[in-house]
């Protein structure tokens, strides 16, 4: 655990253990009142903690290593998963994950981005960041659902799609064009869910639907603060002031408009609690999928165009 | 991404510039040939002793693609606003209206309707020189209502791409712009109404990522750097230079993402051409 311990976290974690080894020792008088001062101290400094976090901070917390990813959400919050794998052209890109599963008396067809928890399994997953496969394997599973009536759910976590010689050499920004050209017209409905980073075109690639649901502690936008900081203040030391600058938290998207809903995560992050977050989530998307499921095609498109044709700000 | 050391010591400076300098003559930056500019723009602005493709703007291409005045311009003074409060090392409210000043253009695409060869399509064409040709909410909405005038009157679409990509300063609604312009050319296909794509130097990013690659038709001008993953960014992430010619136009024609790659002396009339086809 301690190794995943985030800066601001600090204060908490040492009142905690400070708590833990107060409760090992042996007193010849009553602690209780002494340990209950202590308790309700580590819960007034959590509120104020969680509940000022600034953007980077947040940032950081979408990122922690222990969070809920893509596959602990199909293992917890569906049942009689069916994984289906390759873009038929080339291969199986791990990045991306996708297939039936049913969410209660939902059949739908899940589609996420997926990272490791270590060296070994995020070398495997590509640290989450698909190559053109991932988005061609995704698409046809979507046509798939379109094929059959099945509704749409994506989840997305990742820091954005694959800067690679062969990734460009396959085509990335055919890939992901081909998919929100697609995504924009596809006749079922499609819900997504910002789970943790929502990098750009990577993240958009996966992301155009009916419905756009971000967890408390997550960010969506249209570059990494770091890689931000990196092109306008030719550092990568402004991460944070490009965080703020960026405004890439759930409340700031919702202000905007540009995502429908906040998923509350567990008090401290997703990472806390993941059965709960998973019961928190699979609520979300039940009422959702009864919602869009009662919606005929030709309105589900044509909102969505409606949708996306908002977004954006001018004066003329 | 901090777990791995990068090796800088393999990545070359960045490329050259190509815009027009000021002047009677200029230096071709290719082949340092001295050219008249009064005898470049009579070859649409390419070096006529090593075809090198100076980066020119929509002024330039609306002037030799339309057949003479028909083309009008449309919503032309729409511009950004800043909703984000956006401040790097300068506030973007601030970086908007000087380059407002310093081009004479609103923002980084020009937009309306014209006749090419006789037949009459709706345009829009970026330009690099704002922002870095970036597609923000107004690049994003001009291109939505011109693909609706396509729509509408059922004529052609054209989008002459030339950007660095999605405008950082407008965030996450720079982002929603690949959907909003995704969505309508959805529209055009459904509707039959051809879309042709044009990418110039340098087609990148979210630009690329979304309008620059759904043409019916994607032609390129050479050497034209066309790519999702700008050049610098790929070279930091694998630590080496990237074989010659990477992410060009003739390597995205070989790699089967470009139809065909044109000199812009023949690009008006390879789109007439491909127009009498699509009609």
């Amino acid at each position: 655990m301690a190794a995943n311990i985030l800066d601001f976290e600090k204060p908490i974690v040492e009142l905690e253990n400070k708590i833990a080894e107060m409760k090992k020792g042996v007193y010849n008088h009553d602690i209780s009142k002494e340990l209950a001062q202590f308790e309700e101290k580590v819960t007034q400094i959590k509120k104020n903690i969680y509940s000022n976090l600034t953007r980077w901070q947040k940032v950081q917390l979408a990122r922690h290593p222990e969070r809920p990813y893509t596959l602990d959400y199909i293992y917890t919050l569906t049942k009689d998963f069916v994984e289906l794998h390759g873009d038929r052209h080339y291969r199986d890109d791990k990045a991306i994950i996708g297939g039936f599963a049913k969410i209660d008396e939902y059949k739908v067809m899940i589609i996420g981005t997926q990272k490791g928890r270590d060296t070994k399994s995020n070398l495997y997953r590509n640290f989450g960041m698909a190559n053109p496969e991932g988005y061609r394997k995704a698409l046809r599973l979507m046509k798939l659902a379109e094929k059959f009536n099945k509704p749409v759910v994506t989840l997305i976590d990742t820091p954005g799609a694959y800067p690679g010689i062969e990734a460009e050499q396959n085509g990335q920004a055919e890939a992901i064009a081909r998919n929100i050209f697609e995504m924009s017209r596809l006749r079922v409905p499609i819900i997504v869910v910002i789970i943790g980073e929502g990098a750009s075109g990577g993240a958009l690639g996966i992301g155009v639907g009916d419905r756009i649901l971000m967890l408390e502690n997550t960010w969506y936008s249209v570059i990494s603060p770091e890689s931000c900081s990196s092109i306008l203040w030719r550092s990568w030391e402004y991460k944070e002031q490009a965080a703020e600058a960026l405004k890439l938290t759930a409340p700031d998207l919702l202000e905007f408009g540009i995502i429908d809903k906040i998923i509350p995560e567990p008090f401290g992050g997703a990472h806390k609690d993941h059965n709960a977050m998973a019961e928190i989530l699979k609520g979300q998307l039940k009422i959702e999928l009864a919602d869009l499921i009662k919606v005929k095609p030709d309105k589900l498109v044509q909102s969505r165009l409606e949708k996306f044709d908002k977004m954006g700000i001018f004066e003329e | 991404m901090g777990w791995f050391k990068r090796s800088k010591e393999n990545i070359s400076p960045d490329s050259i510039k190509r815009d027009i300098p000021d002047g009677q003559w200029v230096k071709c930056t290719k082949c340092d040939e001295i050219i008249h500019i009064k005898q470049l723009e009579m070859n649409r602005w390419v070096c006529y002793k090593c075809n090198f493709h100076f980066r020119i703007g929509s002024k330039e291409y609306f002037s030799f693609l339309f057949d003479e005045g028909t083309f009008k311009e449309t919503n032309r003074k729409m511009r950004s606003v800043d909703m984000l409060k956006f401040v790097d090392t300068k506030k973007y409210i601030d970086r908007i209206n000087s380059t407002i000043k310093q081009t004479n253009l609103y923002d980084a695409i020009r937009t309306g309707a014209g006749k090419i060869g006789g037949i009459k399509v709706s345009i829009a064409c970026m330009d690099f020189k704002f922002i870095g040709g970036s597609m923000g909410s107004v690049v994003g909405e001009k291109i939505a209502r011109a693909a609706k005038v396509s729509l509408d009157e059922k004529i052609p679409f054209i989008i002459i791409s030339q950007s660095g990509g999605a405008r950082m300063m407008e965030a996450a609604f720079s982002l929603m712009q690949l959907a909003k312009t995704s969505a309508y050319l959805a529209r055009l296909a459904e509707a039959k109404i051809p879309y042709i794509s044009i990418l110039t130097d340098p087609t990148t990013g979210g630009t690329t990522a979304s309008y620059a690659m759904l043409g019916d038709v994607i032609m390129a001008e050479p050497d034209a750097l066309i790519g999702f993953a700008g050049p610098r960014v790929i070279r930091e992430t694998i630590g080496k230079d990237l074989p010659a010619g990477f992410q060009r136009s003739e390597f995205q024609q070989e790699h089967g993402f470009v139809d065909f790659v044109v000199n812009r002396k023949e690009l008006r009339e390879k789109l007439i051409l491909v127009l009498e086809y699509l009609s």
